[in-house]
Protein backbone atom coordinates (compact mmCIF):
# COMPACT_ATOMS: atom_id res chain seq x y z
CA UNK A 1 0.00 0.00 0.00
CA UNK A 2 1.03 3.63 -0.67
CA UNK A 3 -0.25 5.60 2.25
CA UNK A 4 -1.01 9.84 1.48
CA UNK A 5 0.51 11.55 4.60
CA UNK A 6 0.03 15.04 2.76
CA UNK A 7 -2.12 15.32 -0.59
CA UNK A 8 -1.00 18.31 -2.00
CA UNK A 9 -2.40 20.78 -4.65
CA UNK A 10 -4.19 17.82 -6.94
CA UNK A 11 -3.46 14.42 -7.16
CA UNK A 12 -4.98 11.22 -8.86
CA UNK A 13 -4.12 7.90 -10.41
CA UNK A 14 -4.79 7.85 -14.15
CA UNK A 15 -3.86 4.96 -16.79
CA UNK A 16 -4.51 5.30 -20.73
CA UNK A 17 -8.01 6.26 -19.80
CA UNK A 18 -11.15 4.86 -21.06
CA UNK A 19 -12.06 4.03 -24.59
CA UNK A 20 -15.20 2.58 -25.96
CA UNK A 21 -17.59 4.47 -23.76
CA UNK A 22 -18.34 7.97 -25.31
CA UNK A 23 -21.32 6.73 -26.29
CA UNK A 24 -22.85 7.27 -23.33
CA UNK A 25 -21.35 10.16 -22.00
CA UNK A 26 -18.18 9.13 -20.58
CA UNK A 27 -15.36 11.41 -20.98
CA UNK A 28 -11.67 9.08 -22.09
CA UNK A 29 -10.14 10.79 -19.03
CA UNK A 30 -6.35 9.54 -18.33
CA UNK A 31 -2.83 10.40 -18.25
CA UNK A 32 -2.10 14.18 -19.12
CA UNK A 33 1.19 14.05 -20.25
CA UNK A 34 1.97 10.96 -21.90
CA UNK A 35 5.28 11.26 -23.07
CA UNK A 36 6.38 11.58 -19.57
CA UNK A 37 4.19 8.43 -17.84
CA UNK A 38 5.39 6.49 -20.46
CA UNK A 39 8.90 7.37 -19.87
CA UNK A 40 8.66 6.46 -15.79
CA UNK A 41 6.74 3.05 -16.90
CA UNK A 42 9.56 2.01 -19.28
CA UNK A 43 12.13 2.65 -16.98
CA UNK A 44 10.21 0.04 -15.35
CA UNK A 45 9.78 -2.15 -17.95
CA UNK A 46 6.08 -2.13 -17.15
CA UNK A 47 3.75 -2.11 -20.01
CA UNK A 48 2.50 1.39 -20.75
CA UNK A 49 -0.75 1.55 -20.17
CA UNK A 50 -0.06 0.63 -16.04
CA UNK A 51 -2.34 3.11 -13.51
CA UNK A 52 0.55 5.71 -12.29
CA UNK A 53 0.57 8.35 -9.68
CA UNK A 54 -0.17 11.96 -11.29
CA UNK A 55 0.90 14.73 -9.04
CA UNK A 56 0.05 18.66 -9.82
CA UNK A 57 2.10 21.24 -8.27
CA UNK A 58 3.65 18.92 -5.75
CA UNK A 59 3.43 19.83 -2.10
CA UNK A 60 2.94 16.50 -1.35
CA UNK A 61 4.04 13.20 1.34
CA UNK A 62 3.66 9.51 0.50
CA UNK A 63 4.96 6.59 2.63
CA UNK A 64 5.49 3.46 0.89
CA UNK A 65 4.40 0.34 3.07
CA UNK A 66 6.20 -2.45 1.18
CA UNK A 67 9.46 -3.01 -1.10
CA UNK A 68 9.19 -2.03 -4.72
CA UNK A 69 10.87 -0.01 -7.07
CA UNK A 70 9.77 3.37 -8.24
CA UNK A 71 10.59 6.12 -11.13
CA UNK A 72 9.39 9.71 -11.10
CA UNK A 73 8.82 11.54 -14.70
CA UNK A 74 7.81 14.63 -15.47
CA UNK A 75 7.49 17.66 -13.32
CA UNK A 76 10.30 19.03 -11.34
CA UNK A 77 8.84 19.19 -7.85
CA UNK A 78 11.83 18.63 -5.89
CA UNK A 79 11.63 15.00 -5.38
CA UNK A 80 12.73 13.63 -1.92
CA UNK A 81 12.84 9.97 -0.65
CA UNK A 82 13.39 10.10 3.57
CA UNK A 83 14.33 13.80 2.75
CA UNK A 84 17.07 12.92 0.46
CA UNK A 85 17.19 14.39 -2.73
CA UNK A 86 16.34 11.80 -5.98
CA UNK A 87 16.57 11.97 -10.01
CA UNK A 88 13.88 11.67 -12.08
CA UNK A 89 13.71 9.47 -15.03
CA UNK A 90 15.80 6.71 -12.68
CA UNK A 91 14.58 3.43 -10.50
CA UNK A 92 14.28 4.34 -6.84
CA UNK A 93 14.35 1.83 -4.59
CA UNK A 94 11.89 1.44 -1.83
CA UNK A 95 11.93 -0.16 1.53
CA UNK A 96 9.11 -0.39 3.58
CA UNK A 97 8.12 3.14 5.28
CA UNK A 98 10.36 4.86 3.17
CA UNK A 99 8.83 8.56 2.74
CA UNK A 100 8.56 10.37 -0.47
CA UNK A 101 8.05 13.84 -0.70
CA UNK A 102 7.49 16.40 -3.27
CA UNK A 103 8.32 20.11 -2.78
CA UNK A 104 8.97 23.52 -4.65
CA UNK A 105 8.16 23.27 -8.43
CA UNK A 106 11.29 23.85 -10.50
CA UNK A 107 9.72 22.99 -14.11
CA UNK A 108 6.78 21.89 -14.76
CA UNK A 109 3.11 21.34 -14.00
CA UNK A 110 2.68 17.18 -13.62
CA UNK A 111 4.71 14.47 -12.49
CA UNK A 112 4.15 10.96 -12.59
CA UNK A 113 5.13 8.16 -10.09
CA UNK A 114 5.17 4.92 -11.49
CA UNK A 115 5.84 2.04 -9.32
CA UNK A 116 6.29 -2.00 -10.32
CA UNK A 117 3.94 -3.49 -11.56
CA UNK A 118 1.48 -0.33 -11.31
CA UNK A 119 -0.63 0.67 -8.92
CA UNK A 120 -4.04 -1.16 -8.43
CA UNK A 121 -6.86 1.11 -7.57
CA UNK A 122 -9.88 -0.38 -8.42
CA UNK A 123 -10.64 -0.72 -12.19
CA UNK A 124 -14.01 0.84 -13.62
CA UNK A 125 -15.16 0.91 -16.98
CA UNK A 126 -11.69 -0.95 -18.00
CA UNK A 127 -9.82 1.72 -16.49
CA UNK A 128 -8.49 2.99 -12.95
CA UNK A 129 -8.51 6.64 -13.98
CA UNK A 130 -9.87 8.74 -11.12
CA UNK A 131 -12.60 10.53 -12.33
CA UNK A 132 -16.14 11.47 -10.52
CA UNK A 133 -19.26 8.86 -10.27
CA UNK A 134 -16.99 6.70 -11.99
CA UNK A 135 -14.61 5.62 -9.74
CA UNK A 136 -15.19 5.46 -5.98
CA UNK A 137 -12.55 8.89 -5.65
CA UNK A 138 -11.75 11.47 -7.61
CA UNK A 139 -9.38 12.69 -5.66
CA UNK A 140 -6.59 11.35 -3.84
CA UNK A 141 -7.24 12.63 -0.02
CA UNK A 142 -5.02 12.21 3.16
CA UNK A 143 -4.79 9.00 4.19
CA UNK A 144 -5.84 7.37 1.26
CA UNK A 145 -4.27 3.98 0.92
CA UNK A 146 -3.64 2.77 -2.73
CA UNK A 147 -2.12 -0.40 -3.44
CA UNK A 148 0.49 -1.76 -5.48
CA UNK A 149 2.00 -5.43 -5.30
CA UNK A 150 5.71 -6.66 -3.29
CA UNK A 151 8.13 -6.38 -5.40
CA UNK A 152 11.71 -7.67 -4.55
CA UNK A 153 14.47 -6.77 -6.54
CA UNK A 154 17.02 -9.73 -7.38
CA UNK A 155 19.56 -7.99 -9.06
CA UNK A 156 21.21 -4.86 -8.72
CA UNK A 157 21.32 -2.04 -11.23
CA UNK A 158 23.36 1.35 -11.99
CA UNK A 159 21.52 3.97 -10.95
CA UNK A 160 21.82 5.87 -14.23
CA UNK A 161 19.17 8.28 -14.98
CA UNK A 162 17.56 9.06 -18.19
CA UNK A 163 17.91 12.35 -20.25
CA UNK A 164 15.35 13.93 -21.48
CA UNK A 165 14.38 16.36 -24.01
CA UNK A 166 13.96 19.87 -22.07
CA UNK A 167 11.88 21.50 -25.19
CA UNK A 168 8.61 19.35 -24.19
CA UNK A 169 8.46 21.21 -20.79
CA UNK A 170 10.00 24.77 -22.08
CA UNK A 171 8.84 25.49 -25.62
CA UNK A 172 5.54 27.56 -26.69
CA UNK A 173 4.73 25.43 -29.79
CA UNK A 174 1.76 23.28 -30.38
CA UNK A 175 1.40 21.45 -33.06
CA UNK A 176 -2.62 21.26 -34.18
CA UNK A 177 -4.41 20.51 -37.17
CA UNK A 178 -7.35 22.12 -38.59
CA UNK A 179 -10.17 21.41 -36.40
CA UNK A 180 -13.88 20.90 -38.16
CA UNK A 181 -15.28 24.44 -38.24
CA UNK A 182 -11.51 25.87 -38.88
CA UNK A 183 -12.65 26.66 -42.35
CA UNK A 184 -15.24 29.24 -41.13
CA UNK A 185 -12.91 31.54 -39.74
CA UNK A 186 -11.94 34.59 -42.03
CA UNK A 187 -8.55 35.60 -42.95
CA UNK A 188 -7.51 38.11 -40.26
CA UNK A 189 -8.73 35.64 -37.55
CA UNK A 190 -6.80 33.16 -38.76
CA UNK A 191 -3.52 35.45 -38.71
CA UNK A 192 -4.37 36.25 -35.25
CA UNK A 193 -4.66 32.07 -34.61
CA UNK A 194 -1.57 31.18 -35.62
CA UNK A 195 0.69 34.19 -35.41
CA UNK A 196 -0.65 35.48 -32.14
CA UNK A 197 1.03 34.08 -28.17
CA UNK A 198 -1.71 32.99 -26.16
CA UNK A 199 -1.71 33.18 -22.54
CA UNK A 200 -2.68 30.20 -20.21
CA UNK A 201 -5.74 31.90 -17.58
CA UNK A 202 -6.43 30.47 -13.95
CA UNK A 203 -8.94 28.42 -15.01
CA UNK A 204 -6.98 25.86 -16.33
CA UNK A 205 -7.71 21.79 -15.42
CA UNK A 206 -7.63 18.40 -16.06
CA UNK A 207 -10.84 19.09 -18.09
CA UNK A 208 -9.70 22.11 -20.10
CA UNK A 209 -7.37 25.53 -20.24
CA UNK A 210 -9.03 28.77 -21.00
CA UNK A 211 -6.91 31.08 -22.63
CA UNK A 212 -6.38 34.88 -21.81
CA UNK A 213 -6.66 36.63 -25.31
CA UNK A 214 -9.73 36.89 -27.41
CA UNK A 215 -10.42 36.35 -30.77
CA UNK A 216 -12.75 38.59 -31.96
CA UNK A 217 -15.76 35.64 -32.68
CA UNK A 218 -18.94 35.50 -35.57
CA UNK A 219 -19.24 32.32 -35.90
CA UNK A 220 -22.65 30.66 -35.45
CA UNK A 221 -22.69 27.71 -32.63
CA UNK A 222 -22.63 24.11 -34.01
CA UNK A 223 -25.25 21.21 -33.42
CA UNK A 224 -23.54 19.40 -30.90
CA UNK A 225 -21.42 17.56 -31.96
CA UNK A 226 -18.76 15.35 -30.85
CA UNK A 227 -15.23 16.73 -28.89
CA UNK A 228 -11.90 15.80 -27.71
CA UNK A 229 -9.07 15.76 -25.51
CA UNK A 230 -7.02 18.65 -27.66
CA UNK A 231 -9.96 20.38 -29.11
CA UNK A 232 -10.28 23.97 -29.62
CA UNK A 233 -13.13 25.40 -28.85
CA UNK A 234 -13.96 29.09 -29.63
CA UNK A 235 -16.45 30.36 -26.98
CA UNK A 236 -19.37 33.27 -28.05
CA UNK A 237 -17.16 35.52 -26.00
CA UNK A 238 -14.40 35.22 -28.23
CA UNK A 239 -11.96 32.96 -25.48
CA UNK A 240 -10.74 30.00 -26.57
CA UNK A 241 -10.90 26.83 -24.65
CA UNK A 242 -8.79 23.60 -24.99
CA UNK A 243 -10.16 20.86 -23.68
CA UNK A 244 -7.98 18.25 -21.65
CA UNK A 245 -8.34 14.48 -20.57
CA UNK A 246 -11.28 14.87 -18.72
CA UNK A 247 -13.43 17.15 -20.95
CA UNK A 248 -17.14 16.13 -22.13
CA UNK A 249 -17.70 13.90 -25.13
CA UNK A 250 -20.13 16.32 -26.94
CA UNK A 251 -20.08 20.22 -27.20
CA UNK A 252 -21.63 23.34 -29.18
CA UNK A 253 -18.64 25.64 -29.50
CA UNK A 254 -16.84 25.92 -32.68
CA UNK A 255 -14.05 23.82 -32.83
CA UNK A 256 -11.30 25.44 -34.61
CA UNK A 257 -7.99 23.26 -33.98
CA UNK A 258 -6.86 19.98 -32.56
CA UNK A 259 -3.87 19.36 -30.75
CA UNK A 260 -1.83 16.47 -31.84
CA UNK A 261 -1.51 14.32 -29.29
CA UNK A 262 2.19 15.26 -28.36
CA UNK A 263 0.98 18.80 -28.25
CA UNK A 264 -1.81 18.06 -25.29
CA UNK A 265 1.19 16.00 -23.56
CA UNK A 266 2.98 19.48 -23.77
CA UNK A 267 0.65 21.61 -22.19
CA UNK A 268 -0.33 19.14 -19.43
CA UNK A 269 3.31 20.52 -18.19
CA UNK A 270 1.83 24.38 -18.72
CA UNK A 271 -0.33 26.18 -16.14
CA UNK A 272 -1.55 29.95 -15.50
CA UNK A 273 0.34 32.39 -16.81
CA UNK A 274 2.68 30.53 -19.95
CA UNK A 275 2.36 31.24 -23.15
CA UNK A 276 1.63 29.02 -26.37
CA UNK A 277 1.70 29.26 -29.77
CA UNK A 278 -0.63 27.24 -32.29
CA UNK A 279 0.98 26.30 -35.11
CA UNK A 280 -0.68 23.78 -37.76
CA UNK A 281 1.50 20.87 -39.43
CA UNK B 1 -32.61 9.54 -51.07
CA UNK B 2 -30.67 12.52 -51.72
CA UNK B 3 -28.42 13.36 -49.12
CA UNK B 4 -25.34 15.12 -48.72
CA UNK B 5 -22.77 13.72 -46.26
CA UNK B 6 -19.42 15.15 -45.55
CA UNK B 7 -16.27 13.48 -44.26
CA UNK B 8 -13.63 15.67 -42.58
CA UNK B 9 -10.30 15.07 -40.60
CA UNK B 10 -10.51 16.01 -37.12
CA UNK B 11 -6.81 15.55 -36.05
CA UNK B 12 -5.02 12.29 -37.48
CA UNK B 13 -6.77 9.78 -35.63
CA UNK B 14 -10.93 11.08 -35.98
CA UNK B 15 -13.09 11.58 -38.83
CA UNK B 16 -15.75 13.10 -38.98
CA UNK B 17 -19.16 12.84 -40.83
CA UNK B 18 -21.36 15.73 -41.10
CA UNK B 19 -25.40 15.59 -42.59
CA UNK B 20 -27.05 18.84 -43.11
CA UNK B 21 -27.27 20.78 -39.96
CA UNK B 22 -30.39 21.05 -38.70
CA UNK B 23 -32.42 18.75 -35.83
CA UNK B 24 -34.04 16.06 -37.52
CA UNK B 25 -35.25 12.36 -36.90
CA UNK B 26 -34.51 11.50 -40.43
CA UNK B 27 -31.54 12.44 -40.49
CA UNK B 28 -30.77 10.90 -36.81
CA UNK B 29 -31.80 7.40 -38.28
CA UNK B 30 -29.35 8.01 -40.95
CA UNK B 31 -26.42 8.76 -38.43
CA UNK B 32 -27.13 5.53 -36.62
CA UNK B 33 -27.59 3.38 -40.20
CA UNK B 34 -23.71 4.43 -41.50
CA UNK B 35 -23.04 3.56 -37.45
CA UNK B 36 -24.68 0.31 -37.89
CA UNK B 37 -22.74 -0.30 -41.13
CA UNK B 38 -19.38 0.51 -39.65
CA UNK B 39 -20.05 -1.93 -36.68
CA UNK B 40 -21.53 -4.57 -38.94
CA UNK B 41 -18.73 -4.73 -41.54
CA UNK B 42 -16.03 -4.63 -38.87
CA UNK B 43 -13.31 -3.15 -42.10
CA UNK B 44 -11.68 -0.44 -39.64
CA UNK B 45 -10.44 -0.32 -36.31
CA UNK B 46 -11.94 2.37 -34.12
CA UNK B 47 -12.33 2.53 -30.37
CA UNK B 48 -15.40 4.82 -30.30
CA UNK B 49 -18.39 6.21 -32.32
CA UNK B 50 -20.06 9.21 -31.33
CA UNK B 51 -23.08 10.87 -32.64
CA UNK B 52 -24.24 14.17 -32.46
CA UNK B 53 -27.59 15.99 -34.04
CA UNK B 54 -25.99 15.91 -37.44
CA UNK B 55 -22.42 14.21 -36.88
CA UNK B 56 -21.17 10.79 -36.45
CA UNK B 57 -17.58 11.46 -35.24
CA UNK B 58 -15.44 8.19 -36.17
CA UNK B 59 -12.14 7.47 -33.24
CA UNK B 60 -9.89 5.23 -34.39
CA UNK B 61 -7.85 3.36 -32.55
CA UNK B 62 -4.83 4.88 -34.30
CA UNK B 63 -3.70 7.49 -36.10
CA UNK B 64 -3.87 7.42 -39.88
CA UNK B 65 -1.22 8.41 -42.27
CA UNK B 66 -3.57 9.18 -45.60
CA UNK B 67 -6.82 10.95 -44.80
CA UNK B 68 -7.91 9.82 -48.23
CA UNK B 69 -7.70 6.10 -48.01
CA UNK B 70 -9.62 6.45 -44.97
CA UNK B 71 -12.72 8.34 -46.65
CA UNK B 72 -12.59 5.89 -49.45
CA UNK B 73 -13.40 2.88 -46.94
CA UNK B 74 -15.64 5.11 -45.17
CA UNK B 75 -17.19 5.56 -48.34
CA UNK B 76 -17.52 2.04 -49.34
CA UNK B 77 -18.80 1.07 -46.11
CA UNK B 78 -21.54 4.09 -46.67
CA UNK B 79 -22.40 2.52 -50.23
CA UNK B 80 -23.00 -1.10 -48.91
CA UNK B 81 -26.64 -1.71 -48.47
CA UNK B 82 -26.80 -4.39 -46.57
CA UNK B 83 -29.52 -5.58 -44.40
CA UNK B 84 -28.18 -5.62 -41.15
CA UNK B 85 -30.00 -7.14 -38.43
CA UNK B 86 -31.29 -3.83 -37.64
CA UNK B 87 -30.87 -2.65 -34.09
CA UNK B 88 -33.98 -2.88 -32.19
CA UNK B 89 -34.79 0.63 -31.03
CA UNK B 90 -37.03 0.73 -27.59
CA UNK B 91 -39.47 3.09 -25.78
CA UNK B 92 -38.44 3.02 -22.03
CA UNK B 93 -41.00 4.41 -19.39
CA UNK B 94 -40.04 7.29 -16.74
CA UNK B 95 -41.39 7.42 -14.27
CA UNK B 96 -41.34 10.96 -12.97
CA UNK B 97 -42.77 12.61 -9.94
CA UNK B 98 -44.00 16.12 -10.67
CA UNK B 99 -44.45 17.04 -6.99
CA UNK B 100 -43.46 20.75 -7.04
CA UNK B 101 -41.21 19.73 -3.66
CA UNK B 102 -39.09 18.01 -6.69
CA UNK B 103 -39.92 20.24 -9.11
CA UNK B 104 -38.55 23.53 -7.95
CA UNK B 105 -39.20 25.43 -10.92
CA UNK B 106 -42.61 24.37 -11.71
CA UNK B 107 -44.25 27.51 -9.74
CA UNK B 108 -42.24 29.84 -11.65
CA UNK B 109 -42.39 28.73 -14.81
CA UNK B 110 -46.35 28.22 -14.54
CA UNK B 111 -46.58 31.92 -13.43
CA UNK B 112 -44.46 32.98 -16.29
CA UNK B 113 -46.10 30.86 -19.18
CA UNK B 114 -49.66 31.27 -17.47
CA UNK B 115 -50.25 27.65 -17.74
CA UNK B 116 -51.37 25.72 -14.95
CA UNK B 117 -48.99 23.28 -13.77
CA UNK B 118 -51.61 20.63 -14.43
CA UNK B 119 -51.31 21.61 -18.40
CA UNK B 120 -47.27 21.23 -17.64
CA UNK B 121 -47.23 18.24 -16.74
CA UNK B 122 -49.82 16.79 -19.12
CA UNK B 123 -47.93 18.86 -22.10
CA UNK B 124 -44.47 17.31 -20.67
CA UNK B 125 -45.32 13.74 -20.17
CA UNK B 126 -48.23 12.85 -22.88
CA UNK B 127 -45.34 12.58 -25.78
CA UNK B 128 -42.17 10.28 -26.54
CA UNK B 129 -39.19 11.80 -26.68
CA UNK B 130 -36.56 10.94 -29.10
CA UNK B 131 -32.59 10.24 -27.88
CA UNK B 132 -30.79 12.24 -30.00
CA UNK B 133 -27.21 11.10 -28.24
CA UNK B 134 -25.68 11.14 -24.91
CA UNK B 135 -23.20 14.11 -23.75
CA UNK B 136 -22.64 16.57 -21.43
CA UNK B 137 -22.55 13.74 -18.17
CA UNK B 138 -22.06 10.07 -18.52
CA UNK B 139 -25.90 9.04 -19.19
CA UNK B 140 -27.19 12.70 -19.52
CA UNK B 141 -29.90 11.77 -23.09
CA UNK B 142 -30.20 14.86 -25.75
CA UNK B 143 -33.76 14.49 -26.01
CA UNK B 144 -36.02 16.05 -28.84
CA UNK B 145 -39.27 16.39 -28.96
CA UNK B 146 -40.30 18.80 -26.55
CA UNK B 147 -44.09 20.93 -27.00
CA UNK B 148 -43.28 24.21 -28.08
CA UNK B 149 -45.42 25.57 -25.44
CA UNK B 150 -42.99 24.29 -22.87
CA UNK B 151 -39.97 26.03 -24.25
CA UNK B 152 -38.29 28.01 -21.30
CA UNK B 153 -35.48 29.64 -21.33
CA UNK B 154 -32.46 28.31 -18.94
CA UNK B 155 -31.74 29.99 -15.86
CA UNK B 156 -29.96 33.04 -15.38
CA UNK B 157 -28.22 31.93 -12.88
CA UNK B 158 -27.25 28.13 -13.10
CA UNK B 159 -27.69 26.35 -9.87
CA UNK B 160 -24.42 25.04 -7.84
CA UNK B 161 -25.79 21.54 -7.84
CA UNK B 162 -29.22 20.56 -9.44
CA UNK B 163 -30.17 16.83 -7.88
CA UNK B 164 -29.84 13.39 -9.77
CA UNK B 165 -32.87 12.22 -11.33
CA UNK B 166 -33.88 16.13 -12.01
CA UNK B 167 -36.20 16.28 -14.89
CA UNK B 168 -35.90 19.76 -15.88
CA UNK B 169 -36.29 21.69 -18.99
CA UNK B 170 -33.69 24.23 -20.76
CA UNK B 171 -34.63 26.14 -23.82
CA UNK B 172 -36.11 23.84 -26.58
CA UNK B 173 -34.67 20.38 -24.87
CA UNK B 174 -35.61 18.47 -22.03
CA UNK B 175 -33.56 15.89 -20.32
CA UNK B 176 -32.79 14.13 -16.82
CA UNK B 177 -29.81 14.70 -14.42
CA UNK B 178 -27.91 11.53 -14.20
CA UNK B 179 -26.14 12.33 -10.98
CA UNK B 180 -26.00 15.59 -9.13
CA UNK B 181 -24.45 18.49 -11.23
CA UNK B 182 -24.00 21.99 -11.73
CA UNK B 183 -27.14 23.32 -14.09
CA UNK B 184 -29.13 25.64 -15.81
CA UNK B 185 -32.17 24.25 -16.18
CA UNK B 186 -35.55 24.62 -15.65
CA UNK B 187 -36.29 21.72 -12.78
CA UNK B 188 -39.72 20.33 -13.48
CA UNK B 189 -39.63 17.19 -11.43
CA UNK B 190 -37.89 14.04 -10.01
CA UNK B 191 -37.14 10.23 -11.27
CA UNK B 192 -36.04 7.23 -9.15
CA UNK B 193 -34.48 5.81 -12.58
CA UNK B 194 -30.68 5.45 -12.60
CA UNK B 195 -29.43 6.72 -16.18
CA UNK B 196 -26.01 5.79 -15.42
CA UNK B 197 -25.34 3.07 -13.41
CA UNK B 198 -21.26 2.14 -13.14
CA UNK B 199 -22.09 -1.31 -11.66
CA UNK B 200 -23.71 -2.67 -14.89
CA UNK B 201 -21.52 -3.92 -17.85
CA UNK B 202 -23.39 -1.63 -19.87
CA UNK B 203 -23.97 1.44 -17.86
CA UNK B 204 -26.52 3.27 -19.88
CA UNK B 205 -29.98 1.45 -20.90
CA UNK B 206 -30.72 3.70 -23.23
CA UNK B 207 -28.86 4.30 -26.48
CA UNK B 208 -29.26 7.03 -29.41
CA UNK B 209 -32.35 6.26 -31.60
CA UNK B 210 -34.20 4.89 -28.71
CA UNK B 211 -37.47 7.18 -27.15
CA UNK B 212 -38.32 7.92 -23.74
CA UNK B 213 -41.88 8.86 -22.75
CA UNK B 214 -42.07 10.08 -19.03
CA UNK B 215 -45.09 8.55 -16.87
CA UNK B 216 -46.45 11.14 -13.93
CA UNK B 217 -46.09 9.42 -10.66
CA UNK B 218 -47.10 10.29 -6.87
CA UNK B 219 -44.79 10.99 -4.18
CA UNK B 220 -45.85 7.48 -2.73
CA UNK B 221 -45.03 5.63 -6.10
CA UNK B 222 -41.68 7.60 -5.89
CA UNK B 223 -40.78 6.50 -2.78
CA UNK B 224 -41.88 3.28 -3.00
CA UNK B 225 -39.89 2.40 -6.39
CA UNK B 226 -36.98 4.62 -5.08
CA UNK B 227 -36.79 1.24 -2.45
CA UNK B 228 -37.42 -0.95 -5.49
CA UNK B 229 -34.59 0.26 -7.60
CA UNK B 230 -32.07 0.36 -4.74
CA UNK B 231 -32.85 -3.21 -4.03
CA UNK B 232 -32.11 -3.99 -7.67
CA UNK B 233 -35.92 -6.03 -7.91
CA UNK B 234 -36.73 -3.37 -10.45
CA UNK B 235 -36.43 -3.23 -14.03
CA UNK B 236 -37.09 0.00 -16.56
CA UNK B 237 -40.68 -0.72 -18.73
CA UNK B 238 -39.48 -1.03 -22.51
CA UNK B 239 -41.55 -1.74 -25.38
CA UNK B 240 -40.23 -2.22 -29.00
CA UNK B 241 -40.82 0.99 -31.02
CA UNK B 242 -41.77 0.92 -34.43
CA UNK B 243 -38.97 1.37 -36.89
Amino acid sequence: MLKVLKSGFYCSIQDKGRSGFASVGVPVSGIMDTYSSDLANSILNNPLDLAVLEITFGNCEFQFLKKTIICISGADFSAKLNGIVINLNSKIIIQPNDILSFGKMNFGARTYVAVKHGFLSEKRLKSRSYFKNITKDFIIRKNDLIAYTDFKLSLTFTNTSVKINQNHFRTPILECFKGPEFDKLNQNQRYKLLHQEFTISMDNSRMGYKLEEVLENNLPQILTSAVFPGTVQLTPSGKMIILMRDCQVTGGYPRILQLSEESINRLGQKSTGAKIQFVIN
Amino acid sequence: MDKIITYKPFGNQIILVEWESKIDTSILKEIIRFKNKIEFQKKILYTDLIVGYNSLAIKYKKPFLDFSIELEILKSIEKIEIQTERDTNFIFEIPVCYDVNFGIDLEEISAKSGLSIDKIIKLHSERSYTIFFIGFLPGFLYLGGLSEQLFFDRKANPRIQVEKGSVAIGGQQTGVYPNDSAGGWNVIGKTPINFFDIENVNPCFAKAGDKVKFKPVCIDEFHQLEKEIKANIYQVLKIEADA
